[in-house]
């Protein structure tokens, strides 16, 4: 493919709103995760909580207000995200910007908020707007509005891959000249469906998120968002999209492919697609769930595309915010561009006894390394596979 | 942005199949309003057909009719729809406002949007990529706008299935669709045959086509999936011309239909 130029960037979870606060705790090793309590919940769980959500948004907005929709805006305000899409409308005009978020659960705490304070007669409460907050389209179309865009606004839901599939769609629509620049991300925040959905299904860790450890017992449920916007023609050194890589398990609906066939599949057309071999990948930004089913799976596919000598440095980044499930495309496409820019892999924090039956080259500290291309790997429910490729421009 | 189209599904009150569908919209046969007789997809393992819910159904019938017993594995999918599965979402949202919070852990994982994708990718069997959208009532035409991008930018074939189901109450008050529905259209890249025809596709501004039978009109603003509904007229007609697709924020979308 052509690389796209990524001339704006910014993620926001649990370790801080913007760049900066990610970068400084990546590098320092410390986790955002922390055993406080998401409202009423009683899990005895980790969450990575972003803070700062509790004031509602106001006026013209005041409809949409949700806590998704109030992570989603504060994200927009953070590393001149909107400053740079105001200079990208200059440029191309507000109907030439495309608009591709992906999210797994959208507005649903709005619901379930509806839900507790029904009436009654079972009626919900008035004021509750489904189609400004849960309806999945919202969070999409919420962004468009914030950045006054008027291209075409595309939810992308495809449960934990969604905003690494929105790089996929966006390069596609470039590439047609349906749009000049795109601005792609994910939003998804803390919700009772999450927390106890997935402890249902025995996913949820009471320990601390332990990606890649040989005692690992689940994920922790994280929220975040964050955005990019992509362009047409980066100038040599920039940061950009490389390659994109889709696939499916045709396995399970909640199981990964216990052999990671899905996985190398979406690795090996993003290797293809950016035009390199493997061996030119400096480090793998993994899905890393820490579940014992996925990380396993996981590395069988790494290891098989890679080899499992002398492959790149691989770690998950949900010991530092949680899985951010529809948002953790976007957050980790974040991760591996601070990891080329400022020239370090992050460590796969919590791992205290790495699993042995794994074979990938785990960095189980941080490490200094000139990283020139990085990819990043989101899997989802329905066996639903994404990989990005990012580096500097030839 | 051209497309050729090699078949059709769909399933909507009195239009439970593609052929009879075509026969109301030349005007050949009055449309009358009864429910959709229940489905039990074939492509479906027998554990997972008896589980399936009425949104994977709805969306199966359709993806079944287009494909008519050819391999689809090697097809990429598009699915797309506003709402998901209302019934699953109103469980799970009444079961956490009790204090035990008792969630099922089938109906959590059927929540996710792209559950009906995730079952037709185990059933056919395919690898191939695939991306669930949301656009609310413009659902159909992103859908539609997504699917044509993926057979332009990879050359391959594309399913697309666009579907919705109502809600159950109390959720119906907030989002009240009139019926359930689904169309499916399986596109190909243009200049090879095209059994049905080939579709031109870009944004524009001008208003969304109408239907001149109130009744279809009706339809048409009963469920996203039956925004498709001007266009699928033009096609069961065999008449070129160009429709106008409302779609999700932002510009239409128009297209232009040769047959």
């Amino acid at each position: 493919m052509t690389p796209l130029r990524l001339s704006a960037l910014t993620a926001t979870t649990a370790l801080g709103a913007g760049l900066a606060a990610q970068l400084e705790a990546l590098q320092a090793a410390r986790s955002g995760l922390s055993q406080r309590r998401f409202e009423d919940c009683t899990l005895d769980s980790w969450i990575g909580e972003v803070d700062g959500l509790d004031a509602p948004l106001r006026g013209e907005w005041a409809m949409w207000d949700c806590r998704v929709n109030r992570l989603a805006a504060r994200a927009l305000d953070q590393d001149g995200f909107r400053a740079a899409v105001a200079a990208a409308v200059e440029r191309h005009g507000a109907e030439r910007i495309g608009v591709f978020i992906g999210t797994s659960t959208s507005g649903t705490l709005a619901t379930e908020h509806a839900y507790q304070q029904r009436h009654a007669s079972g009626a919900l409460p008035a004021g509750y707007s489904y189609r400004h907050t849960h309806n999945p389209h919202a969070v999409a179309e919420f962004a468009q509005l914030q950045l006054g865009l008027r291209n075409v606004a595309v939810a992308i839901c495809t449960a934990c891959s969604s905003s690494a599939k929105v790089f996929a769609a966006a390069s596609r629509a470039i590439e047609a000249r349906v749009c000049d620049a795109a601005v792609v991300g994910g939003a998804d925040s803390l919700c009772f469906t999450t927390l106890y959905g997935f402890n249902a299904l025995q996913l949820v860790s009471s320990d601390v998120c332990r990606p890649a450890d040989a005692k690992r017992k689940g994920i922790s449920v994280g929220e975040g968002a964050g955005y990019a916007l992509l362009e047409r023609e980066p100038r040599g050194g920039e940061l950009a999209l490389l390659g994109y890589g889709e696939s499916s398990d045709a396995y399970h609906m909640s199981t990964p492919d216990p052999q990671g066939r899905g996985a190398a599949l979406a690795m090996r057309a993003a290797l293809q697609r950016a035009g390199l071999a493997p061996s030119a990948i400096d480090y793998v930004n993994l899905h890393g769930t820490a579940t014992p089913a996925n990380d396993a799976a996981e590395d069988r596919g790494v290891s098989e595309v890679f080899g499992s000598l002398n492959g790149p440095w691989c770690s998950s980044t949900k010991g530092f915010t949680g899985h951010t499930l529809g948002a953790a495309g976007i957050v980790e496409a974040a991760f591996s561009c601070l990891a080329i820019e400022h020239g370090f892999v992050p460590p796969s924090l919590n791992t205290q006894e790495l699993d042995p039956a794994l074979r990938a080259r785990y960095a189980l500290a941080p490490q200094t390394l000139d990283v020139r291309y990085a990819l990043s790997n989101s899997f989802g429910f329905g066996g639903n596979n994404a990989c990005l490729i990012f580096g500097r421009a030839a | 942005m051209r497309v050729a189209i090699e078949a059709i599904g769909l399933a909507a009150p009195g239009l439970p199949d593609w052929p009879s569908a075509a026969r109301v919209l030349r005007g050949e046969a009055a449309h009358e309003a009864v429910e959709l007789p229940a489905y039990a997809p074939q492509l479906l393992p027998p554990n997972e057909r008896r589980r399936a819910t009425p949104a994977v159904r709805q969306a199966f019938r359709v993806a079944e009719e287009a494909i008519a017993g050819r391999d689809a594995s090697s097809l990429a999918t598009v699915f797309a729809g506003s709402d998901g599965d209302m019934s699953i979402l109103h469980r799970i949202c009444a079961a956490v406002a009790e204090p035990q919070k008792l969630v099922s852990p089938t109906d959590f994982h059927n929540s996710v949007h792209n559950a009906a994708a995730g079952y037709w990718g185990i059933a056919v069997a395919s690898t191939a990529p695939s991306t669930t959208l949301a656009g609310y009532d413009g659902s159909f035409a992103l859908g539609l706008f997504e699917a044509a991008l993926q057979v332009v930018s990879d050359a391959r074939d594309v399913l697309l299935v666009v579907f919705d189901v109502p809600a159950p109450p109390p959720l119906f008050d907030a989002r009240s669709l009139g019926c359930a529905a689904s169309c499916a259209l399986w596109l190909k890249p243009a200049g090879g045959a095209a059994p049905l025809g080939h579709l031109d596709l870009a944004l524009g501004d001008a208003a969304e086509t109408t239907l001149e039978v109130s009744a279809l009109e009706a339809l048409r603003l009963a469920n996203p999936a039956l925004r498709a509904l001007p266009l699928l007229q033009r096609v069961a007609r065999g008449e070129a011309g160009t429709v106008v697709l409302p779609n999700a924020g932002g510009r239409a979308l128009h297209l232009h239909w040769q047959p």
